[in-house]
């Protein structure tokens, strides 16, 4: 009952702060004509930080910590990308250039900045609608993530769980959504930062120090083959067997799909465009990079050293998988709750609280706009009387979407998936084979042309879709459409377990370039206005 | 090494080490670049941009 009340005002405190500093940040940019030059005083550290705390979700901390604990540390290839693509790829390559660009076309949303920048009105239409359908996926795994730690911490039903965490996020990001939202993303991600050090420092010491627990999950390795051996697994300090299903598992769908995808994010691409300068990117690259380590490194270690914990706990003896039940996202949960003493397992509930929040407001945000800017209003033409409120009533279409999902994810997919990871990884999959082409060949190169813009928008998502539906078995098995067309669960059992960016990124790729060599370049013009004088 | 058996996880562990110590030290290098005069102009251009944001569209801040 003390953990219980403790928990209760833990998360009031921490929800007052989060108020408070949104108020802050509201009454500031209404009462300040000179809002930007005021920004500029702003701390570097609280722009970064505030990236950071965008792009780290639950679905990293819970939902990826607890794939670390299946496939074991090999999944650290996806921190070594994060912090080289998403962070410094993505702010000293992607985002000075989008910024720029950005601004010389007042785009303000990912898909107006493609839209523009192709001269192409059924680009934005169609990437605005792609988003508001598919976000709710990515959505859906970072509210799983909250939930499923809310419904261990209290001992209360998943159920129970995910409605009380919803209702929370719900709040706040209706009131949210502002500008402003940057103080409360930066007090987020400082708490983040926190937990997590204390997350590693306690696991490390508790385990004997850094090589011996390192030491002591690879002497552990034989009980992992007993459960996973058939399937590629070599021990959780070790690569799985190449071309196996793990193989396939860890490389194409955690490490690719992510790892890739993360540079065609919408709701991390606009954030670029409202960076004050190139020295605010540059200052932010050493924190995100420094960030990111803490966040998704310190998750994917103490993942997969949670396998030393479990088996060598008398209450427990087993592996991580089968200390959970095998319920892969409850792993982290489980851990912090049997090993942290309980006022961690409270300030780490915030630390998740935190993250989601910090990322559901920025993908509800995003869902919104790309709805009611868009799609409806600068794609379908549909002018409403107040264009602000249809973007909130789309953000809370969103929220309903993805609390559904995040309901019926779990019953959807085989006991013993990382429902998180995967349906992280289908977003983020998606967006590469969509966006990515698109998205880089108009930074980068004054060829490349509308018409391929669009082939290959248009065939990575139909190749992306395809795969799904017909190949990918996590997907094609359960929803059975496969079967029902062709009588088979997939249509290749040897290529089953290969993500679909493997194969739709790459036939995007190749149909944008074939269509940029066969049709007209655009004018010079269009290419002055996006590029400038460069 | 490290207590790691494989050299693909040990790979993955330094790397990550590696490319946020790229991080930092490209920040700290760039730390004041561009220069003042740059960043103001920079500034000013995105003033006029966040004029036409959806939350608050044509209202002078």
């Amino acid at each position: 009952m003390n953990n219980l009340l403790l928990i209760i005002i833990v998360t009031l405190v921490y929800l007052m702060i989060t108020a408070y500093l949104g108020y802050l940040g509201y009454r500031h940019t209404k009462s300040e004509t000179d809002f930007l030059l005021a920004g500029r005083s702003v701390h570097p550290v609280i722009m970064a930080v505030s990236y950071g705390s965008t792009f780290i979700s639950t679905s990293a901390i819970v939902g990826f910590g607890g794939a670390a604990a299946l496939y074991g540390m090999g999944v650290l290839w996806l921190t070594f990308l994060n912090i080289l693509m998403g962070i410094f790829i993505a702010f000293v390559i992607f985002g000075k250039r989008t910024r720029r660009m950005g601004h010389r076309l007042d785009a303000h949303t990912f898909p107006e900045l493609i839209g523009k920048r192709f001269e192409s009105p059924l680009l934005q239409t169609a990437s605005g609608l792609m988003i508001f359908v598919a976000m709710p996926l990515y959505a859906g795994s970072v509210i799983i993530g909250g939930a499923q730690f809310i419904a261990q911490k209290l001992s209360i039903s998943y159920e129970t769980a995910l409605f009380f965490f919803v209702a929370i996020v719900a709040i706040y990001v209706i009131m949210g959504g502002l500008k402003g939202v940057l103080y409360t993303d930066a007090f987020q991600g400082s708490i983040m930062f926190v937990g997590m050090i204390i997350l590693l420092v306690s696991t490390y010491w508790m385990l004997g120090g850094v090589i011996d627990s390192h030491q002591s999950l690879t002497s552990l390795a034989p009980e992992g083959v007993k459960v996973f051996g058939a399937k590629g697994f070599r021990g959780w300090t070790a690569m799985p067997e190449p071309g196996s299903v793990f193989s396939w598992q860890l490389i194409s769908s955690i490490v690719l799909g992510v790892g890739i995808g993360v540079l065609a994010q919408p709701q991390l691409a606009v954030r670029f465009m409202t960076v004050k300068s190139d020295r605010e990117l540059n200052r932010g690259t050493l924190v995100g990079g420094v960030f990111i380590l803490m966040m998704t490194g310190v998750a994917f270690t103490v993942g997969a050293l949670t396998n030393v914990y479990f088996f060598n706990n008398p209450s427990f003896g087993k592996i991580s998988f089968l200390a959970a039940n095998k319920v892969v996202d409850n792993i982290i949960p489980l851990y912090i709750h049997s090993a942290m003493p309980g006022w961690f397992g409270a300030l780490f509930m915030i630390t998740l609280l935190a993250a989601a929040m910090s990322t559901l407001s920025s993908q509800f945000h995003t869902m919104g706009s790309a709805f009611g800017r868009d799609f409806l209003d600068h794609g379908m033409k549909v002018k409403t009387k107040n264009p602000v409120f249809t973007i909130k009533m789309a953000m809370g279409v969103g929220i309903i979407l993805s609390t559904l999902l995040a309901y019926f994810l779990p019953r959807f997919f085989e006991q013993g998936s990382a429902i998180i990871a995967i349906g992280t990884s289908l977003f983020m999959g998606l967006c590469a084979a969509t966006f990515l082409p698109l998205y880089f060949g108009g930074l980068f190169t004054k060829r490349i042309t509308r018409a391929a813009a669009l082939a290959g928008f248009f065939t990575g998502l139909g190749a992306a879709l395809f795969w799904m539906l017909f190949v990918y078995s996590k997907i094609a098995v359960p929803l059975g459409l496969c079967n029902i067309i062709f009588g088979v669960p997939t249509i290749s059992a040897k290529i089953q377990f290969v993500d679909p960016i493997v194969a739709a990124l790459p036939v995007s790729i190749i149909v944008t370039f074939i269509v940029t060599m066969t049709t007209r370049p655009p004018s010079e013009d269009h290419i002055r206005k996006c590029f400038g004088d460069n | 090494m490290l207590g790691l058996s494989g050299i693909g996880v040990l790979l993955a562990y330094t790397l990550s080490i590696g490319a946020a110590l790229l991080c930092v030290v490209y920040g700290v290098k760039n730390w004041n670049v561009p220069a003042d005069d740059v960043v103001s102009r920079e500034v000013a251009e995105e003033k006029t941009w966040e004029q036409h944001e959806p939350d608050n569209d044509g209202e002078e801040l």
